[in-house]
């Protein structure tokens, strides 16, 4: 062995005899063992194979999988926003039914058109023997009974019954609620528990709960006469039904919240202050979720996604509009707690900052204003002077603290951010110093300045509570099957941490918003009911001042219009941000009237759980 | 260490691989058409599998390059790893089908009992090979530590539940014992005592764990599951005769009357579409990659390479016995994937790490480590 490497071959080193041994005891046992089974399968495939090919073509017992189901969702009241209903589908197994395009003619009779065999044929491509082909899906209940009644005429012809999503408010609340759809290749991606065909979550809370929401599906051992209809059910195990959700939704405020918006684009978001229990939250334009129930087209598709309107997109959660004036609730905030604005500031009709003039909205100016008049007639130059004296990184602070330039954390997606801009974000963004003359445009809430609907209602909902910013959520309740519940608690995001002066300043400023004669919002008045609230009127991106973003303007480039509010003033059970796109007028003449309706059809109401007694005890 | 001399290459065994990857090949058809829906494209699953494929090719050369007696050095630093991973399985695992045994990494679900298997082997070779044997072969004291390497892992897996796993462990360990000569007294002895600690065991079980026991040894009490799939498993392999039904064409797989189709019953779908003849082949192919490796085992240049080979060879015969037995209504259904075959990354992987490892002790049957001289 004195050869390096690799010695001469032939002779490897010497096994130990009784390994030697074993190793070929080993190679016989298993020998003998594929001898065995080479064996059995000799006996199964060929001695019993005419007999198990003959049961195999006569299995009469089949298993199916039973899809289990889906949990209903109730508002916040029991009212049913997504239940299930049956759907029957039509199904052929040309096996069965011998001569095809007669079945397939006098089907037709019963579902009222004209049925070619030639529809057919993709689905015959490729198809095992005996499987089904679904000839119709979801078809009407006079097709139902026809071929229930005729079954003799239509041999190999059977009916499924599956179920199927039903919204039954149709397009109410549908951002908010999402809707089911098949599973995609995507989704079954590490996924056990999906199959192809099964449905799943694809939106909003259907799709943030889908887990909950959809249960396991049960097995079903069926018996089935000789052209493939269930004769009985051999055994079962049954599905086990997904979850139920109640939601925080009110649906009376849901519902008054989408006739407010009526065809006009934008969003409205309703608050519990108390809670951030999500009262109401709408988006226009809007869609059916019951489309997607069933099998649909590419152009309803497309018309979904597409085009400028995007109804699929949840403009309370995912529109970035700049604030407009109702930013000023955050300046006015930092000035009074930072006590920059101490004396009165004159407005002749706007301010000379740099080379610029900076425009009040008033042309003949306002006169010289405190701060309760500067907020209530939502004096331009009064937030000008406020803005400037406080800096862009103090205001950044502040609107930080009201939770702003961060998502809300709300508990369905997707949610956008918005923008909260500071010296540090313009150098990191465009690599340049942050101009004075940009923080007067942010004092006024354009500029860079981004916020969401959500967010906005938000800040209300923490102005009406005494500083507490509340998690904003809409699933209140899951409840499991045996009476299993989870309750979800309202959870603390932050606080605003202010001076009770500066709170009490700001929320008497508000009041008077709606309430005094000067007021720039009080359309949104309710006889008997203290409304505090702002408005807002923002340029839209790329319009510029020239334009003026008056009515007369081309639609895109109009302004928006806000409003923010929040009632009864005193003790607030809700508190709601109104954004209409495009509106061309000034909030408080468009988005003013929308929030009152709602304020008004949630106080007719009255809540009936809890939330009053929280209210009592609240410390503001 | 790593070098891969010409002379080396030149050694390599392509018989192994060839017949692998056959089986590999026969495997992934079979995966798609248990998987198959005329309405859908190419099912996910299938992909999948087919990434793994290139995964454990991947694996199987790196187990080729290192020289295996590296791996007889960090024989018990992996032992080590692997163990913590399974303990982790069961506090951060994935559940699926009632049991937790994957972990999620990124993208990918991974199931560690898969490479254990093949580290077990690599540390009962290692240690087995080191036992100072009297003359009448190994007893139970000799035993005792590659029963306990045994018993850790099996334990971890137990917890999951994954029955099938632990009996595949149980068997590679009895198998690889008795391959390094153990006598046939302990056997009995180990078995004597297993029965005895089962009672013990089963007292620290959860009544959860406890009715997953029971319903897998008693499969009446789930009158859809077991049962009944015995039965259409029959049905199945039987109706594929003497020459099958044709690719995609088994009824039984197509209309789901079996269960399991691309995992434990995939040898079900392929003996229904492609007969006795497609099925005899089918263990042809497995038996000449048996002997192929017990050829190796016999000429390793060291008894740890030989052990490491008949641990594989252990692994891999008693997955297709127990597997074939299963669907052919032989034995009671537990859940044991036919390797090379089923769907299920982890296993194809570390299979193909095993094959590898078959291929490295076969290319350095005449190499000798540097303090050989």
């Amino acid at each position: 062995m004195g050869t390096l490497g690799i010695s001469r071959r032939g002779s490897p080193h010497e096994l130990s005899p009784l390994l030697a041994r074993r190793i070929a005891v080993a190679t016989a046992v298993v020998v003998v063992g594929f001898l065995f089974m080479a064996a059995r399968l000799w006996y199964l495939q060929v001695a019993q194979g005419e007999a198990l090919r003959s049961l195999s073509e006569h299995n009469r017992i089949r298993l199916r999988r039973v899809p289990a189901q889906r949990g209903i969702i109730y508002d916040r009241n029991g009212v049913v926003l997504a239940e299930n209903r049956p759907s029957f589908d039509v199904l052929l197994v040309p096996e069965d039914a011998g001569d095809v395009g007669g079945v397939l003619a006098r089907l037709g009779r019963f579902l009222g058109d004209g049925l070619a065999s030639g529809e057919l044929s993709q689905q015959q491509r490729g198809r095992a023997p005996y499987q089904g082909m679904v000839v119709r899906e979801d078809i009407a209940w006079s097709g139902v009974v026809g071929i229930e009644t005729h079954q003799l005429e239509l041999p190999g012809v059977t009916l499924e019954v599956t179920p199927r999503r039903l919204y039954p408010f149709g397009t109410l609340a549908a951002h908010l609620l999402g809707y089911v759809g098949e599973v995609t290749p995507r989704d079954l991606e590490n996924r056990d528990d999906l199959r192809m065909g099964d449905l799943i979550g694809k939106a909003g809370v259907e799709r943030r709960l889908d887990h909950e929401l959809r249960g396991v599906p049960g097995r079903e051992q069926i018996e089935v006469d000789a052209v493939g209809r269930r004769v009985r059910v051999l055994d079962e195990e049954p599905d086990l039904p997904g979850y139920n959700l109640v939601l925080t939704i009110e649906r009376d405020v849901q519902a008054a919240a989408e006739e407010a918006l009526a065809d006009n684009r934008g969003a409205i978001v309703a608050l519990d202050p108390n809670s951030g229990e999500v009262l109401a939250l709408a988006s226009r334009p809007s869609f059916d979720p019951n489309v997607f129930a069933t099998r649909i087209t590419a152009e309803k598709w497309r018309d979904l996604v597409g085009g400028p309107s995007r109804p699929l997109t949840n403009r309370a959660t995912q529109g970035q509009y700049p604030p407009g004036s109702t930013f000023k609730i955050v300046i006015g905030t930092a000035a009074l707690e930072e006590r920059v604005v101490g004396e009165p500031i004159c407005c002749g009709g706007g301010l000379f900052f740099g080379r610029r003039f900076y425009r009040c909205w008033r042309k003949g100016g306002h006169g010289c204003l405190h701060f309760h008049m500067g907020l209530v007639q939502s004096c331009d130059v009064f937030f000008y002077e406020a803005g400037s004296r406080l800096g862009v990184d103090t205001i950044a602070a502040y609107a930080r603290r009201y939770g702003l330039g961060r998502p809300t954390g709300l508990d369905i997606e997707p949610e956008e951010a918005g923008l909260i801009p500071d010296s540090e974000w313009k150098q990191r963004r465009f690599g340049e110093r942050w101009y004075a003359g940009e923080t007067l445009s942010v004092a006024i809430g354009q500029g860079y300045v981004l916020t969401t609907p959500l967010q906005m209602a938000s800040v209300m909902a923490t102005v009406a509570n005494g500083g507490t910013r509340y998690r904003p959520f809409v699933v209140k309740r899951v409840e499991g099957p045996g009476g299993s519940i989870t309750e979800f608690a309202p959870e603390v995001a932050g606080k605003l941490d202010v001076r009770p002066a500066t709170l009490s300043s700001l929320r008497a400023a508000l009041v008077d918003v709606v309430e005094d004669e000067h007021g720039t919002g009080r359309r949104a008045q309710i006889p008997g009911v203290e409304v505090a609230g702002k408005t807002g009127t923002a340029q839209a991106a790329g319009a510029g001042v020239a334009q003026g973003g008056e009515h007369g303007a081309p639609e895109r480039l109009r302004d928006h219009a806000w409003f923010v509010a929040y009632a009864p003033a005193a003790a607030a059970t809700i508190a709601v941000a109104v954004l209409v796109e495009n509106a061309g007028h000034h909030g408080g003449t468009v988005a003013a009237p929308m929030a009152r309706l709602v304020i008004e059809r949630h106080l007719a109401r009255g809540l009936v759980d809890d939330t009053a007694q929280q209210t009592a005890y609240r410390t503001d | 260490m790593i070098r891969l001399n010409r002379q080396l290459i030149a050694q390599i065994d392509w018989f192994l691989p060839a017949l692998t990857f056959a089986l590999c090949a026969f495997g992934l058809a079979t995966v798609y058409s248990s998987t198959y829906e005329p309405a859908h494209g190419v099912d996910p699953l299938v992909v999948r599998q087919l990434t793994w494929f290139g995964v454990g090719i991947a694996g199987m050369v790196a187990a080729l390059t290192i020289d295996y007696r590296t791996l007889e050095r960090f024989a018990y630093v992996a032992y080590g790893l692997a163990a913590l991973v399974l303990i982790l399985v069961l506090v951060v695992g994935v559940v699926g089908g009632g049991a937790r045994r994957w972990l999620r990494i990124g993208a990918l679900t991974v199931q560690p009992s898969e490479p254990m298997k093949i580290v077990l082997i690599i540390v009962l070779a290692r240690c087995l090979s080191r036992v100072r044997s009297t003359h009448g072969g190994l007893d139970l004291t000799n035993l005792a530590i590659p029963l306990a390497l045994t018993a850790v892992p099996a334990a971890a897996i137990l917890l999951q539940p994954d029955l099938g796993t632990v009996g595949i462990l149980a068997v590679v360990f009895t198998s690889m014992a008795f391959a390094a000569g153990a006598r046939l007294t302990p056997f009995v002895t180990v078995f004597a005592a297993a029965l005895a600690s089962g009672p013990l065991l089963w007292t620290y079980l959860k009544p959860y764990q406890q009715q997953r026991i029971v319903t897998f040894f008693n499969p009446e009490r789930d009158p859809l599951g077991a049962g009944y799939h015995i039965i259409q498993s029959r049905i199945a392999v039987g109706s594929g005769q003497f020459w099958g039904r044709g690719f995609l064409q088994g009824t039984q797989n197509q209309l789901d009357f079996l269960p399991e189709q691309h995992t434990d019953f995939i040898f079900s779908v392929f003996a229904e579409e492609w007969g006795f003849v497609g099925a005899t082949l089918l263990l042809l192919l497995y038996l000449a990659l048996l002997l192929r490796g017990f050829v190796i085992a016999r000429r390793a240049r060291d008894t740890f390479g030989s052990l490491l080979c008949l641990g594989i060879l252990a692994m891999i015969f008693w997955q297709v016995a127990l597997n074939v037995g299963m669907t052919t209504g032989l034995l009671p259904v537990v859940g044991i994937p036919l390797p090379f075959f089923s769907y299920g990354g982890s296993s194809l992987a570390s299979l193909l790490v095993g094959i590898g490892l078959l291929m490295n002790v076969h290319m350095r049957r005449f190499t000798f480590s540097p303090g050989a001289f």
